[in-house]
């Protein structure tokens, strides 16, 4: 598995937002969203992405596919064998690599175009993947509806005639409707009530199993990840600070972040009761990031090298297994 | 962990959610069709009554030609300042010229200036402000500047300035309300797409890959119009109220050609204002009952395009 190229590997990926002010609105700073990260996505798995809102989730997703242009590092996608990079392809060449990777939103509401039915908001896309004929797009619509444990006839209605679940289930049928190797799930279940959240998340999985996909599902919710994840890499003002898989993960966090990120999901499990660690103070700005460890200011085991040196992401490994972590006081 | 148990027990889950599945596309096949906008638009007593009156006199504007007695130009010095009769329904002016006919012949310019300037502002601002919204850029910050000094500028002036230049006519008008009424249009439509750009949906749409144009113009379009539309009315309103006041000044559409403007021209003068009141009146109360009808329309409209009141 190790052996095998992953399918996407971002390498200090960068993406700031310009921050403007004054009369002439002229770019004073930049917020820097996502601050340089590694990040290998491996062909077949799904990757959980986790943090606080703000963390820069949604920017890294973005930027990967390119939704955003990124400011720096980069993003290569495996091509039969070579591997591209998607920063530096011109918007045509980019076209074709779109397809392969798509994404599915969270917020049910604002992910459909309330102007058009399912059908006619998502033919000029079929019709650009190669379903010439109005009868093979209404097949395939009809079959991808089907995927998602909807009618067929549900494609001429129009968004505000469905419930967020299954606003939702369209959204990931208009993800899959490209046929991509990898889907990006934003927060896909996050504006969902807990019984359709669970059906939805069942659903994302058989997807997954049939179709073989690869997945980053970028959540807050650590309790959802966990249900989804083979691999869990967990974000800090821009940046990754651990990275491992999910078992792992749980059950030995080395970063101080992730012991007080698991620390705060109620826990229905005795025999592991933990001890709560409630973080002191608010998400630095990423403006402005503290200087040495960006998690210095509320880690409550800093020591004094912390405020100076950033802790680089260091690979351990542990049961045979690798696990990455940004911590000066990281140990297997 | 909870979810831990979750997956073992995964298929008694899915059942429960089956009927759930079941319950909410049963519930959902009840939902009625049709066109919540217009039902709301038509639900509204005033802008119904616009919509009457306003067609009426479109019409009856329209039909000129077959409905008068009279050639709006024929003069008639035998028959000079009448008082209405059945003969002259609005009686007759200066010239012996029938008003009911000058007046109907002069809505079909009025309205043309007045819609044909509207269509012609909008279509360009709509053109720019779709495209500068949603992509920004150099063309996008200069179109934004050059219609913030349009719109500073004082309009009546710049109206007074631009006649001097090209001319008295029809066309020279709209053109000129065209110049000056672009830069409305274009700066709502550009606000609604930056904030219809953020939508998801429009961010799907990239992830396809679908060029820009189309994303711009078929897809994000259509949600921005209702506001459009609107101002649309509004400003069509407008522009007939501008006609009048420049022809009333003698700046408008040239004096030959009757226009609701032109009409009221005759009565710059105290004594025909004091003496004559069919010369004035009848024509100034159309006008105004077609402003008062647009502007009605135009309500009726923008309260059916509220998103807030969308369900
Ligand atoms: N379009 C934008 N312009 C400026 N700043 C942005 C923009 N989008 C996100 N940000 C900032 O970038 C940071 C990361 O945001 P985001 O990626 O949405 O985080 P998350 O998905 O983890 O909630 C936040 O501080 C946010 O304020
Ligand atoms: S490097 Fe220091 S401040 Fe940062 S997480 Fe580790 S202990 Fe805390």
């Amino acid at each position: 598995m190790a052996a095998e190229a992953p399918l996407v590997s971002i390498r200090g990926l960068e993406l700031g937002y310009p921050v403007r002010s004054g009369l002439f609105k002229r770019v004073v700073g930049s917020v820097r969203a996502v601050a340089g990260v590694d990040l290998d996505i491996r062909r077949g798995e799904t990757l959980g992405l986790v943090g606080e809102s703000g963390c820069g989730k949604t920017s890294l997703g973005k930027a990967m596919l390119q939704l955003e242009r990124p400011t720096g590092g980069e993003v290569l996608l495996d091509c039969g064998g070579a591997r591209r990079d998607l920063c530096r392809m011109r918007q045509g060449e980019l076209r074709e690599a779109r397809r392969r990777m798509q994404i599915v939103f969270q917020d049910p509401y604002s992910s459909l175009n309330p102007a058009f039915t399912i059908y006619g908001s998502l033919e000029d896309a079929m019709r650009r993947y190669g379903l010439a004929t109005r009868a093979e797009r209404r097949r395939r619509l009809g079959e991808l509806l089907e995927a998602v444990n909807m009618r067929p006839e549900h494609m001429d209605r129009y968004p505000s005639e469905f419930s967020g679940g299954q606003r939702q289930r369209i959204g990931i049928a208009r993800a899959l409707s490209a046929d991509p190797e990898l889907v990006v799930c934003d927060e896909a279940v996050s504006a969902l009530d807990v019984s359709i959240r669970a059906q939805v998340l069942n659903l994302l999985l058989k997807l997954k199993a049939e179709r073989g996909l690869t997945y980053l599902f970028i959540s807050h919710d650590l309790s959802v990840v966990e249900y989804v994840s083979d691999r869990i890499a967990v974000m800090y003002l821009g940046r990754i600070v651990e990275l491992a898989g999910t078992e792992e993960l749980y059950s030995n966090p080395l970063h101080p972040y992730t012991r007080a990120l698991l620390s705060a999901i109620p826990i229905a499990d005795p025999d592991r009761a933990r001890r709560r660690i409630v973080l002191e103070g608010d998400v630095p700005s990423p403006v402005d990031p503290p200087p040495g460890c960006p998690f210095h200011p509320r880690c409550p085991d800093r020591v004094e090298e912390c405020s100076r040196v950033p802790p680089a992401l260091r690979t351990h490994m542990i049961k045979g297994e690798a696990h990455a972590a940004a911590c000066h006081l990281a140990k297997e | 962990m909870p979810e831990r148990r979750a997956r073992a027990g995964r298929s008694r889950l899915d059942g429960k959610l089956d009927r759930i599945r079941e319950a909410e596309e049963a519930g959902l096949l009840e939902h009625a069709r049709g066109s919540r906008a217009l039902r709301k638009m038509l639900g509204n007593r005033l802008s119904l009554l616009g919509l009457a009156v306003f067609s009426a006199i479109v019409l009856s504007a329209l039909l000129a030609p077959w409905i008068c007695r009279y050639d709006p130009q024929k003069i008639d010095l035998r028959s000079v300042l009448r008082p209405p009769s059945a003969a002259h329904l609005f009686g007759t002016d200066k010239l012996g010229r029938d008003i009911f006919s000058r007046v109907l012949h002069g809505g079909r310019i009025s309205i043309l200036v007045g819609l044909g300037s509207a269509l012609g502002a909008a279509a360009i601002g709509i053109l720019l402000g779709s495209y500068g919204g949603y992509k920004g850029g150099p063309a996008d910050r200069a179109f934004l500047r050059l219609s913030e000094v349009f719109m500073a500028f004082p309009q009546i002036i710049l109206v007074l300035l631009l006649v001097s230049i090209v001319g008295q006519s029809v066309s020279n008008l709209v053109l000129i309300f065209v110049a000056t009424g672009w830069g409305s249009i274009y700066r709502m439509t550009r606000a609604r797409m930056l904030s219809i750009r953020e939508e998801e949906y429009v961010q799907a749409l990239r992830a396809f890959g679908l060029p820009d144009l189309l994303i711009c113009y078929k897809h994000m379009l259509p949600n921005a119009l209702g506001p459009i539309m609107v101002n649309i009315t509004l400003s069509t309103a407008m522009f007939i109220l501008q006609e009048a006041a420049l022809s009333f000044l003698g700046l408008g559409v040239p004096l030959e050609i009757a226009t609701w403007g032109n009409i009221l021209n005759a009565a710059n003068d105290i004594n025909v204002l004091a003496r004559y009141w069919w010369i004035w009146l009848p024509v100034g109360s159309v006008i105004s009952l077609f402003v008062l009808s647009v502007n009605f329309i135009g309500d009726g409209l923008r309260d059916s395009a509220d998103p807030s009141q969308l369900g």
